[in-house]
């Protein structure tokens, strides 16, 4: 009788999978249904805007970064216009601080939202997308309210904001912040205590807390493994020190570890968004008092000479930033979100490199899945929210 | 922790390496020579006073006329006693002044962001067990993100993928497969 | 055709939406194809997500035919491009829609699949048509689900005025 030849086999996972969250590609090694290797492959979205941005003024590079990130847009450039905001000096009024925080915050469901959809519809609960995405709907109508665009807003300047809030922005986010902790609670009614989705998340795909420190996670995966590190909390910004939450953890490390984690802090979110929201007056500072970048009011534009020379050069030529160089880091969705900035003082930036936290995540998969199934690699991807355009910038 | 403490607490554990603090707005800031890097980062993850668990990122700097002509930073942070550094190492073009050792012994999530230096900028890590493109196709040729390098390129878009197997490759192996079967 | 006709195809003669018995059998399976256009997903970036939304309760695409994302281009008729092409992943793309079984289509779904976007630089290929062909271009950044169902609806009406 013949002998049971065996041998691996080597299956090219993407780059088009609908479940790969993006054009991520993985070749695997399969011994049956046993991962024996990954290998990853990115950059199939390298998009170049580190090379593109160094080609704007610097208020330009805020709608180019927002689209690295695209499902925490505002996150992106709340971290840019931060780090600009620290080359340049600038001290924003108390008003700007919490409308950035609340939209920040917002941002945060919005994405969460997103991740929440797409893993439970991957693991089986296709519903949950529609769910989510229509929530997420009520979120978009926000972002338009404000900005004019469902997206990527650009609401985030260097200076403040864009302009005011508009009418109407206290009751659309009273009424969503009224309606979503019910919407969280149906969530986890259909998924928490599923006995399909606990046995597919619990125990799959486990790392540890010193494995995710030594390759570089921070944020939600590392929440889930036990460590408490939260930007907001160790190094906080724009006035987080001021607001009352707690950072949720888990200690097991698993996709169900995670899966908790994300939850609770949506949960958290809706507090901190609950407290900006009372802070923030309808009408009020929407910039600082600088004038060297913001531009002054339309109306002091048609009628004073100052201030149309003012709206001239800053429009033209952009503001400059002195010599030196920033980093300083939000506290994303998906983790440590940074953007390190290297000016030459000149109106256009010398170098500018994000922070992203998807990569790093992406890096530590095969450690994460190797030894388990076939299965597993979609709820680990799922867990870890990878977003390409993220990871290749 | 401010970089001239840094620097005095490392200087004893490493012998003859000549640190320089660097003004910045944010955080200490230390330039390290490219030689001493690696002593240097284990002690920093080592030393219980300074515990840089954390490896956050390594990226580069092209500072075109100046030689030399780059600059690898590294971001570190050390969550049991919140603080973050930044260490920077000069390093000139391949053919100027040599490589850089990679420090995944110290820290593994190093791999893939010394890849992405590699990718764009063409600087050299010594002892990186897998330095080959990361974002860029693999046949791409030169390195993006330096100064002398165009925004924009004309260059057709590749529309087919060479096979990765010759012909000959390929009817060698389904000789291979029909003769096993036949045993 | 004349351009009389492709301009003002169903408009003169019969109506093709009216269920007569004396429509010629072409106008029968056009009718057939746009109305179930099935889509491959080939989200690539932020437009991926504007497309899921399209496809969510609020912009529903079902009622457009539009049933189900097929995961494997091959049992699929529509790829509609959804967000930025770099040059590493275009063959890949080339390759995705040879799979495509005739009759296929293309719609380029937002600025960066239509002319590059915002991203004039090495990585991007500077317009999708120059790997595929193209068939209706969506503009915007992303662009709001309401102008890809009106894409969608404009293929549908080229459809009806092409031959089979």
């Amino acid at each position: 009788m013949a002998e049971l030849r065996t041998e691996t086999m080597t299956v090219n996972m993407g780059p088009q999978h609908p479940s790969t969250h993006g054009v991520l590609r993985l070749i695997l090694e399969l011994d049956g249904e046993t991962i024996q290797s990954a290998r990853p492959t990115i950059g199939y979205l390298h998009t170049g805007i580190e090379k593109t941005a160094e080609q704007k003024k610097w208020q330009q590079v805020v709608p180019l970064v927002e689209r690295m990130d695209y499902l925490a847009a505002q996150s992106n450039s709340l971290c840019y216009v931060l780090s600009v905001e620290k080359l340049l000096g600038l001290e924003m009024p108390q008003r700007v601080k919490d409308i950035r925080v609340l939209l920040a915050e917002l941002q945060r469901l919005a994405s969460h939202l997103v991740w929440i959809g797409t893993h439970a519809m991957e693991i089986g609960a296709v519903s949950m997308l529609f769910y989510a995405i229509r929530e997420r709907e009520l979120l978009m109508n926000i972002n338009e309210l404000v900005a004019g665009f469902r997206f990527f807003p650009s609401y985030f300047r260097v200076g403040g904001l864009r302009e005011d809030l508009p009418r109407g922005f206290h009751e659309a986010v009273n009424a969503f912040l009224d309606r979503f902790p019910a919407k969280i609670d149906e969530f986890e009614g259909l998924l928490t205590k599923n006995d399909m989705f606990v046995r597919r998340t619990r125990d799959v795909g486990v790392i540890s807390q010193e494995d995710a420190m030594a390759w570089g996670l921070v944020g939600p995966i590392a929440r889930g493994s036990g460590s408490d590190y939260d930007v907001r909390k160790y190094f906080p910004y724009t006035g987080y020190e001021t607001y009352d939450f707690k950072v949720p953890t888990a200690t097991e490390g698993d996709v169900f570890a995670r899966y908790r984690v994300r939850v609770a802090e949506m949960r958290e979110s809706v507090k901190i968004a609950r407290q900006a929201i009372q802070r923030i007056t309808p009408t009020g500072a929407w910039a600082c008092n600088d004038t060297r970048v913001v531009p002054p009011p339309k109306d002091k534009v048609y009628t004073e000479m100052e201030a149309l020379i003012q709206h001239f050069l800053i429009y033209s030529q952009g503001f400059t930033v002195p010599v030196g160089e920033a980093y300083v880091p939000v506290e994303g969705p998906r983790g440590e979100h940074g953007v390190y900035i290297v000016s030459d003082g000149t109106n256009r930036p010398w170098r500018v490199k994000m922070r992203p936290p998807s990569f790093m995540a992406i890096q530590a998969l095969p450690r994460i899945i190797e030894g388990g199934m076939i299965a597993d690699v979609i709820a680990v991807i799922g867990s870890n929210d990878v977003v390409m355009g993220d990871c290749d910038r | 922790m401010d970089a001239p403490s840094i620097i005095d607490i490392l200087t004893p554990l490493v012998a003859g390496a000549a640190y320089e603090a660097a003004p910045s707005v944010d955080f200490a800031t230390i330039h390290v020579p490219a030689g001493h890097l690696l002593p240097t980062c284990q002690a920093l993850r080592d030393t219980p006073s300074l515990r840089f668990n954390v490896l956050l990122e390594v990226t580069a700097v092209d500072y075109l006329p100046r030689e030399p002509r780059f600059e690898v930073v590294y971001h570190l942070l050390s969550i049991p006693l919140r603080q973050r550094l930044r260490l920077k190492v000069r390093v000139g073009s391949l053919e100027v002044d040599g490589t850089v050792p990679t420090v995944q012994s110290v820290w593994p999530g190093a791999g893939w962001p010394e890849r992405e230096v590699w990718d764009m900028f063409g600087i050299v890590f010594a002892g990186h067990e897998d330095l080959r493109r990361l974002l860029l196709p693999e046949d791409w040729e030169g390195h993006p993100a330096r100064k002398d390098y165009p925004v924009q390129i004309r260059k057709a878009t590749q529309t087919y993928e060479p096979l990765e197997v010759t012909e000959e490759e390929f009817k060698a192996n389904l000789q291979r497969d029909r003769q096993r079967r036949q045993q | 055709m004349s351009t009389h006709e492709l301009a003002h195809g169903h408009e003169h003669g019969l109506d093709p939406e009216l269920p007569l018995l004396t429509t010629t059998v072409e106008r029968l399976v056009q009718w057939a194809r746009r109305s179930a256009i099935w889509p491959a997903q080939f989200g690539l970036a932020c437009c991926a997500i504007e497309m899921m939304a399209m496809a969510a309760s609020r912009y529903d695409i079902a009622r457009f035919g539009a049933e189900v994302f097929r995961g494997s281009p091959r049992q699929s008729d529509l790829m509609i491009v959804a967000g930025r092409l770099s040059r590493k992943m275009a063959p890949a793309m080339r390759r995705v829609y040879d799979q495509m079984p005739d009759p296929k289509w293309v719609i380029s779904m937002g600025a960066c699949a239509s002319v590059g976007g915002v991203f004039d630089n090495y990585a991007i290929v500077q317009g999708v048509d120059q790997v595929v062909p193209v068939d209706v271009y969506v503009p915007g950044c992303p662009p709001r689900p309401e102008s890809l169902i009106y894409g969608i609806v404009q293929l549908q009406h080229k459809i009806a005025r092409s031959r089979a």
